[in-house]
């Protein structure tokens, strides 16, 4: 058998061909990889893409860190530095050579952490953790609210600073742990734990200043993300710094940039909670102004026992109502309340003026059929050989229905 | 009325009958009876808005490894 048959039976490639299936190759594996070693010949070319080299004891790799991912990193590159990179493996046809394009890179160190950072997220983000669906709304007005935090550390102080500058009827039951070091994690899931078993507080803030990733990282344990997860009562996340993201933040029902951002957040809603509550209470007064205003002839038609009832029920919870509100509320209130307090006055004033007595002691009368005590407004109402009753300011007196006419005969002409 | 109710509930049923009495053409019967259970409710959210005082408390550990409540004293400055 010769060359030339034996070749005929192969599959020949051109150079193309090869490189394609290799570029293939290499795309499909390695599109989101980690690689660790040291920085050699960078160079920053014309387009401001950075070309460099990462090598290790026994082998190099070329890589290119395009301009447009530059933002992602908080360093310069160097050459010497130990840094891990992530991207995908690429291959230049044009001179066959593969390269790593890098979107990140990190000195080594904090590298680890971060990578293990990643990969939790990435796992708890798979199996829903993070999903908006098992977010618990914050309740709007919480009566107790829970911190659990270090009673020594930044947060705690933080947070009492903005409640006592901001809101005093705040009510507070801290759940003290350990925030950073060994056994942080598994104290502050106790502590999460404890809080559901006892359900004594409303919202629960999750707590600590700032610090680096090594500090923090008791936040990204996936005990403690598993026991935020599964608390009933819902928990905001207030840990480090704005930039800080924990997997804590990403599990909680609501993240706060910062310990005292959490303790706005919660009384910014129960100070909202009682504008709101303001509001209401002022077209309920207003409203009910009007309502009497517009209403003061039809009034006038009602049975004494019962205007003279309501009329005492407005009295009585309106000089209550004022009292407590003026008591609980602002003084930018108090002025409105009084207001109202003084059209009310008025508006009592007139309902005491249109009750059935002194309608009836001007001459007028008013017919009931009984049992009903309330006034026949209509003779829709009345049929012959209905037994009536008839209240006159001094008595009544009682008759029986001869006549039932649309028009009234009497007084005309 | 139920003087047990939560300050949401109070709102939410406060809302109910602000609502009611602003829609148009109402009984004035109605309105007396939605405004006397209004004002009830104003009455108990108010007590609610200043009843509730600051405090400040801790869960430690007692003598025999209990939890116990205590007035946390603040931080050292």
């Amino acid at each position: 058998m010769d060359l030339e048959s034996l070749l005929s039976k192969k599959k020949i490639y051109t150079v193309s061909e090869i490189t394609k299936e290799i570029k293939l190759l290499i795309v499909d594996n390695f599109y989101d990889i980690w690689i660790r070693g040291e920085l050699s010949n960078c160079r920053t070319a014309h387009s401001g893409h950075i070309y460099f080299t990462l090598k290790d004891e026994y082998s190099v790799i070329k890589a290119v860190f395009f301009k447009k991912f530059h933002n992602e990193i908080k360093f310069d590159l160097e050459d010497g530095m130990k840094v891990i990179v992530h991207g995908e493996l690429d291959i230049y046809e044009k001179r066959g050579e593969y390269q790593v394009i890098v979107d990140y890179i990190e000195p080594e160190g904090i590298g680890a952490l971060q990578i293990a950072f990643q990969q939790l997220k990435e796992k708890l983000e798979k199996e829903g953790l993070f999903s908006p669906e098992h977010k618990m709304p914050i309740p709007p007005f919480p009566e107790k609210i829970g911190v659990i935090t270090s009673p020594t550390g930044a947060a705690i102080r933080d947070i009492l600073n903005v409640i006592n500058r901001r809101y005093r009827g705040v009510h507070i039951i801290i759940y003290p742990t350990l925030v950073q070091g060994e056994g942080a994690a598994e104290e502050i899931v106790s502590a999460i734990n404890t809080a559901n078993e006892r359900k004594e507080v409303d919202v629960l803030i999750l707590a600590r200043g700032g610090g680096s990733i090594e500090d923090l990282w008791a936040f990204n344990e996936e005990k403690v993300a598993r026991a935020i997860y599964s608390s009933e009562i819902p928990i905001i996340s207030a840990v480090g710094h704005e930039i800080d993201t924990t997997i804590s933040d990403l599990v909680a029902d609501l993240r706060a940039p910062t310990p005292s951002a959490a303790a706005e957040l919660v009384v910014k809603n129960k100070s909202e909670l009682a504008t709101h509550f303001k509001d209401l209470v002022q077209r309920m007064l207003n409203r009910m102004t009007s309502i009497v205003n517009q209403k003061k002839d039809t009034l006038s038609h009602y049975s004494e026992e019962i205007l003279e009832r309501r009329i005492k029920n407005i009295i009585v919870n309106k000089t209550m109502i004022f009292d407590d509100i003026s008591k609980a509320l602002d003084n930018s209130f108090e002025n409105i309340i009084n207001n109202y307090k003084n059209r009310f006055k008025q508006g009592v004033a007139k309902l005491e003026s249109l009750s059935p007595l002194s309608t009836l002691a001007r001459g007028y009368s008013i017919v009931t059929k009984p049992p009903k005590k309330t006034p026949i407004k209509s003779i829709r109402f009345i049929s012959p050989g209905d037994l009536v009753l008839t209240l006159l300011a001094d008595g009544e007196f009682e008759s029986r229905v001869t006549r039932v006419d649309k028009e009234i005969r009497r007084l005309k002409g | 009325m139920d003087t047990s109710i939560s300050f949401e509930q109070a709102i939410k049923r406060l809302e109910e009958i602000v609502r009611e009495l602003e829609s148009g053409e109402i009984e004035i019967e109605k309105a007396l009876s939605l405004f006397e259970e209004g004002t009830k409710l104003t009455r108990i959210c108010a007590k609610k808005l200043a009843k509730i005082e600051k405090k400040i408390e801790i869960l430690r550990k007692g003598k025999n490894g209990e939890d116990v409540l205590e007035l946390f004293e603040g931080l050292e400055e």
